[in-house]
């Protein structure tokens, strides 16, 4: 599977690779920002994208606000510090798909991974 | 500042000391900092702005920044790595983030992306009607601080907070 990884943190990238090499998901393609995805989305065609929200250039929902007007398949989970109730429900009425709060543990990352892939392939 | 401020950030580092790096944090006696510059030699900083405003400093020796960094990226750095600021910015954001989703009464406020200024001696500018709270914080990587100088923006003055 095809996965878009966008944080501007290569820490925080690294750290979410490792999840996704643990679930077998090694064809990744990383992003610093929202504009960086936006450039890259096309030639990457991915089939899954894990986005950070608070993000220079481009924060992570302008990013979805963008993709979401021509794409509305692709699932996003959004992987935030941003945890008010308020910003779950602005994140999801933009399109995304589904939500982690960080800090996060390895398991969580997977389970909400797992959910939102099986969730499209159903 | 409102004590009521303070807890969030104790709640938000522990969680996130303990989530990511299964690193427990004992939290000692919280005291008003008089003098500018910072605590030690390695500062995450973090802005805030909407209902409540001001900045947020996670500061370090640089020993036990580089134990820390280690334990969150899973591998060794040294401070001249240029990841080593990006892991020290990235644990700020999080504590701030964690904190500012604590705070009581559905308050709107936006973090600022972090920065990260290493070197002994140097400072950070804060509002200067604001106190600074320094919470000294000790783990098994080395005693590092929290310094909190954020005030709650009086409702005439306050603009609406955009979503970063």
């Amino acid at each position: 599977m095809k996965i878009l990884l966008v944080d501007d943190s290569k820490t925080m990238r690294n750290i979410q690779k490792g999840v996704l090499a643990q679930l077998g998901h090694t064809e990744v393609v990383e992003a610093c920002d929202g504009q960086d995805a936006l450039s890259k989305v096309a030639a990457a065609g991915p089939e899954l994208i894990l986005l950070d929200w608070n993000m220079p250039n481009m924060n992570g929902i302008d990013f979805v606000k963008a993709f979401r007007q021509t794409n509305k398949a692709t699932p996003i989970i959004m992987v935030t510090t941003e945890s008010e109730k308020s910003r779950v429900i602005e994140a999801i009425k933009a399109g995304v798909n589904n939500y982690v709060i960080k800090p996060f543990t390895p398991e969580l990352l997977s389970q909400r991974i797992s959910e939102t892939v099986a969730k499209k392939a159903a | 500042m409102d004590p009521a401020f303070i807890t969030p950030f104790i709640v938000s580092i522990q969680n996130v000391f303990s989530t990511m790096m299964q690193l427990p944090v004992t939290i000692g006696e919280p005291a008003i900092r008089t003098q500018p510059g910072t605590t030690y030699d390695v500062s995450g900083i973090i802005g805030m702005s909407g209902d409540v405003t001001g900045v947020i400093v996670l500061s370090f020796p640089k020993a036990t920044a580089t134990r820390v960094v280690a334990l969150l990226a899973g591998s060794e750095m040294t401070p001249d790595n240029p990841d080593f600021p990006d892991a020290v910015g990235e644990l700020t954001s999080m504590i701030s983030g964690g904190a500012k989703g604590l705070f009581a009464g559905k308050k709107k406020v936006t973090i600022s992306c972090p920065s990260v200024v290493m070197g002994p001696g140097h400072t950070v500018s804060r509002p200067r009607d604001v106190p600074c709270v320094v919470i000294p914080c000790s783990t098994d990587c080395g005693d590092l601080v929290l310094e909190i100088a954020i005030r709650e923006v009086a409702a005439q003055d306050a603009a609406p907070a955009r979503a970063a």
